[in-house]
């Protein structure tokens, strides 16, 4: 309550403005992934909005957070759908039919979840303010020693799964002997 | 920084996210749709954490462990993405119908043959595009 | 042994030898005559020991309470006075006269243990009837005996006029039972009790509210046991069932049942002079009526039904007279002679092959064929009859000695008016009883025409039991001295007026018959009529059913047969052709109560097909509507089943949030 009287909507301070442009630039890049209809610069476009989040990440001081989601999203998981889009033969160019029938529904739902969790949000944090200053909360170093200091077990754990996850999708992508002969 | 931007933003990206699982028909599609509503997500927990100044970073650890399961999740995602590609021959999710309704099943009589032809079509194609 | 233990077990003996029979008539046929019989014998034996020790004297009162029943507790109770000790020995003589002769009669019937057990059951419920202190235990053996008859006149199910009588019995004594069960209801809410000692107390210290009411509602079930106008019509028509099963509803139980009913709670009766005088009425109308009828049947068991009701109607007037001893000795001797005479027509039927009087009058020496049960025949409608010695005679003057006295006002029971009733309809049916036995003698056993076909010789027990029950009808009138202290006291001796009166009107009677069967009995050759069913060799009960059966086809109706020299059509002129008919009752009952019911019974059926199950199919159609409607959604694409799950969950967590907004 105390950072009531020093902050107000009519101030922005410098990050809020940088925080709010990314943002809009992050929202845009997601409506064009989902609307788009060449289904190459959806990835395209979806690289842009995860981007931008890591951009956001930075600006809330969690820089290792921000690497870490240009590491795995960017270069990863957008390169392994891209590939899955060509493996599945997508058409290169504008396909007419990107979105099924059920569209009115989803943007039905999408706007009323929209309206319903931002009125709650808004509701709830009209007088929350982060505080930024002091040192980065989410420095290498510190995500480095609470990582291995407190979720160290998790954090291994989490190896195994990822262990599944690659044994898995061998096993699934393998393409089958007979179903080879019979192709 | 106003707590309620970062929310706010998580939000409109969640629903954005939404939609796309919703109203994309490419399987793929629909993963990238899904990637996004975790981001959002991911971006909640770290601004929670940055808030809360949490000693012991919770949301940013558990940032960290959802990103490396969205990575699994695609991994094993695409992976059935393409195997459901090479049965069906395609990976579009309105067209695999296997859950509805087979006509007559349950000895349905002549006049419900209207509900049913449009599905009578759906394991016909295929198994040609199987073919 | 104490007298409440063997009065106890009277009526529990044929009841377990019913329970028996029923239960060992399919895997042990060889026990089911002796289950049949002896239990029947021995409550004979113990309902006479019952009557020794009783000895009229002091009435004994015994009640146990097996559980406690609500405000108006229920007793076994037993009350043994002179009535229910001798009316026991009645039922228990008659029941087992006609066990005896039906093992005879129904030698070969495949139905027969069935049939025997449900007699022993009859002849129990009738035993708890004369015994029970309690309304509610009389009530139960009351109901028994209808269950009963309905079976017992169904016997030949095969024929739809057993079918149909056995349905009309049933149906008609339930119509007089329903307001018979209000009436016992009202009579305990008065009395606080079912005892009938503490009702009968409750009724001489005045307690009783609507004594008339009461009375009126318990005439119905009375009526419609006792086959009393206008619930009698079921009683002729119950001559589709077998001749031993006749012999004991008009002997011994069911119709007897009401008359003994009415006899032990007469202080309740005549609290109330207007239901004394329609009593008066009720008998009155009965024994003409039943008189006039029986002169016009031509099939000998219905005009012994006819015979029934009059006789009845007798003892309801003696009630209605408030003379209960007279009512009672005269159901005792007609119990006697009424089983005879059933018991003989069963083998005259048998003998002649037909049950048609028409027809056994163009059949000569049939008398000579069948000579026991032509003498007992003979001496039990003479006792019908009412001439002197015979049973019927002591006491048919009983019952005109206490209509006399009431009349002139000697008696203050029941009013004067009643009296004059009682005695005026009695002597008129004095003389039509005695023209309808003769009628019924000469056209049974005075035929002319072809030789009577030869069936045999009748089985011995069927014989043996005609001459026991001939001694009662022969003799019983002569107990009456001793009988006045078995009852209330009151003295049964015939006075020479009425016995002067009465049997003078019977000998007129009689005579004018025979004068005019004299007189057509000569047309008689020249209008062959007749069908005979002949078999010699089967069991009795055959040539019955298929007399019965035979009937309607051979003479176009079940009551009448279009027969010239009969002294009865001369007698009666034009009134022939409705007394034929029961005075067309039935057709009146059926315009009244079978079509309406039909019609309503029509109207539901209609009811039912076109609007109830309208709605029947609207749930299933609509059922089914809503399942194709819902069949639409189940389209196999998950984003759509995602869509409407997430469509949900906005709408939950939107109702969550403004909820705890408080909205």
């Amino acid at each position: 309550m105390t950072l009531a009287a020093t902050h107000g909507f009519l101030s922005p301070t410098g990050v809020e403005i940088a925080f709010l442009l990314v943002g809009i630039v992050t929202l845009g890049a997601a409506v064009v992934t989902v609307t788009t209809r060449q289904l190459v610069h959806a990835a395209l476009w979806l690289v842009v909005a995860l981007g931008g989040l890591a951009v956001e990440y930075l600006l809330l001081t969690a820089e290792f957070i921000a690497w870490v989601q240009v590491l795995i999203y960017v270069g990863s998981v957008v390169v392994l759908l891209l590939f899955g889009l060509m493996l599945t033969k997508a058409p290169i160019g504008r396909s007419p039919d990107a979105d099924s029938g059920n569209r009115p529904a989803a943007l039905a739902v999408a706007v009323a979840a929209a309206a319903a969790l931002v009125w709650v949000v808004v509701d709830a944090f009209r007088a929350t303010w982060i505080d930024l200053d002091g040192p980065a909360q989410g420095s290498t170093k510190v995500s480095g020693s609470i990582l291995f200091r407190h979720w160290v077990l998790p954090f291994e754990a989490l190896s195994v799964l990822l262990l599944a996850a690659l044994v898995g999708a061998i096993v699934l992508s393998r393409k089958d002997r007979e179903r080879e002969d019979g192709n | 920084m106003h707590l309620a931007y970062p929310a706010v933003l998580a939000v409109l990206l969640f629903c954005t996210g939404l939609y796309g699982v919703l109203a994309r028909r490419n399987a793929i599609l629909v993963l990238m749709s899904v990637e996004l509503m975790l981001n959002a997500v991911n971006l909640n927990l770290v601004a929670f954490d940055v808030w809360l100044r949490d000693t012991l970073h919770a949301g940013q650890a558990l940032t960290l462990f959802t990103i490396a399961i969205a990575a699994a999740e695609i991994g094993i995602g695409l992976a059935i993405v393409l195997m459901v590609y090479r049965n069906r021959g395609t990976s579009d999710i309105d067209k695999l119908r296997d859950n509805a309704e087979a006509p007559g099943a349950d000895g349905a009589r002549g006049t419900d043959e209207t509900a049913g032809t449009d599905e009578t079509a759906g394991p016909d194609e295929k198994a040609e595009a199987a073919a | 042994m104490t007298t409440t233990t063997l009065a106890v077990l009277v009526p529990l003996l044929p009841f377990l030898g019913a329970a028996g029979g029923l239960l060992l008539g399919r895997t042990a046929p060889g026990f089911v005559r002796p289950l049949a019989v002896l239990p029947t014998l021995a409550a004979l034996v113990l309902a006479v020991l019952v009557a020794v020790r009783q000895g009229g004297g002091k009435a004994i009162d015994a009640a146990t309470q097996l559980t406690p029943t609500g405000s108006v507790p229920i007793d076994l109770a037993l009350h043994l006075d002179g009535f229910a000790a001798l009316t026991a020995v009645l039922v228990g003589l008659v029941a087992s006269c006609v066990q005896l002769y039906s093992t005879g009669y129904l030698r070969d019937d495949p139905r027969y243990p069935s049939y025997a057990a449900l007699v022993s059951l009859f002849t129990s419920a009738m035993l708890l009837v004369v015994y029970s202190g309690d309304l509610m235990v009389l009530l139960v053996g009351w109901e028994i005996m209808g269950i009963c008859s309905y079976f017992l006149v169904g016997h030949y199910w095969e024929t739809p006029e057993a079918r149909a009588a056995s349905l009309k019995a049933f149906l008609v004594t339930k119509l007089g039972d329903v307001p018979f069960l209000i009436g016992l209801f009202a009579l305990a809410a008065d009395a606080g009790t079912f005892r009938i000692t503490g009702i009968l107390g409750t009724v001489a210290t005045g307690g009783l509210d609507h004594p008339t009411l009461v009375a009126l509602l318990l005439l119905a079930g009375v009526a419609g046991k006792s086959a009393q106008f206008p619930l009698h019509t079921w009683l002729p028509d119950a001559m589709a069932g077998p001749t031993p099963v006749s012999a004991l509803i008009h002997a011994a139980t069911m119709v007897a049942a009401g008359v003994y009913f009415v006899a032990r709670l007469l202080p309740v009766f005549a609290a109330s002079a207007a239901a004394m005088t329609v009593l008066a009425v009720m008998a009155a109308v009965t024994m003409v009526g039943s008189g006039l009828a029986a002169l016009a049947q031509d099939d000998i068991k219905r005009v012994l039904a006819y015979s029934t009701i009059g006789q009845l109607g007798y003892m309801s007037g003696a009630l209605a007279v408030g003379d209960r001893g007279a009512a009672v000795f005269h159901l005792l001797s007609h119990g006697a002679f009424k089983a005879l005479l059933f018991l003989a027509a069963g083998v005259i039927i048998h003998a002649a092959g037909t049950n048609s009087l028409a027809a056994m009058s163009r059949m000569r020496g049939l008398a000579g064929r069948i000579p026991d049960a032509y003498w007992t025949m003979t001496v039990a409608l003479l006792a019908l009859a009412a001439i002197p010695p015979f049973a019927g005679f002591f006491s048919k003057e009983a019952v005109l000695v206490a209509a006399e006295h009431t009349a002139l006002g000697d008696r203050t029971v029941a009013p004067a008016g009643a009296g004059w009733i009682v005695l005026v309809s009695g002597l008129v049916t004095a003389l039509l009883t005695a023209a309808y036995a003769t009628r019924l003698w000469l056209l049974a056993f005075r035929g002319r025409g072809a030789q009577a076909p030869e069936h045999g010789r009748q089985p011995l027990v069927m014989n043996a039991v005609l001459w026991v029950l001939a001694i009662p009808s022969l003799a019983f009138g002569l107990a009456v001295g001793v009988l006045d202290d078995w009852f209330d006291g009151h003295a049964l001796t015939p006075t020479v007026t009425t016995a002067v009166l009465g049997t003078g009107i019977a000998l007129v009677g009689g005579l004018v018959t025979y004068a005019t069967w004299r007189h057509t009995t000569a047309m008689a050759a020249r209008h062959p009529i007749g069908a005979v069913a002949a078999h010699p060799e089967a069991e009795p009960a055959v040539s019955e059913a298929e007399a019965i059966a035979t009937h309607t086809p051979a003479y176009g109706d079940i009551a009448a047969a279009p027969d010239p020299a009969d002294p009865g059509r001369l007698l009666l002129g034009p009134l022939h052709r409705h007394a034929a008919a029961g005075f067309h009752l039935d057709a009146v009952y059926s315009a009244l109560f079978v079509r309406p019911v039909r019609a309503a019974a029509s109207l539901v059926a209609f009811l039912d097909r076109e609007v109830v199950e309208t709605y029947v199919r609207g749930a299933g159609s609509g059922t089914n509507l809503l399942g194709r409607a819902v069949r639409r959604a189940q389209t196999g694409n998950v984003q759509t089943y995602l869509s409407a799950l997430l469509a949900g969950s906005v709408v939950l967590a939107i109702a969550a949030v403004l909820v705890a907004a408080g909205a």
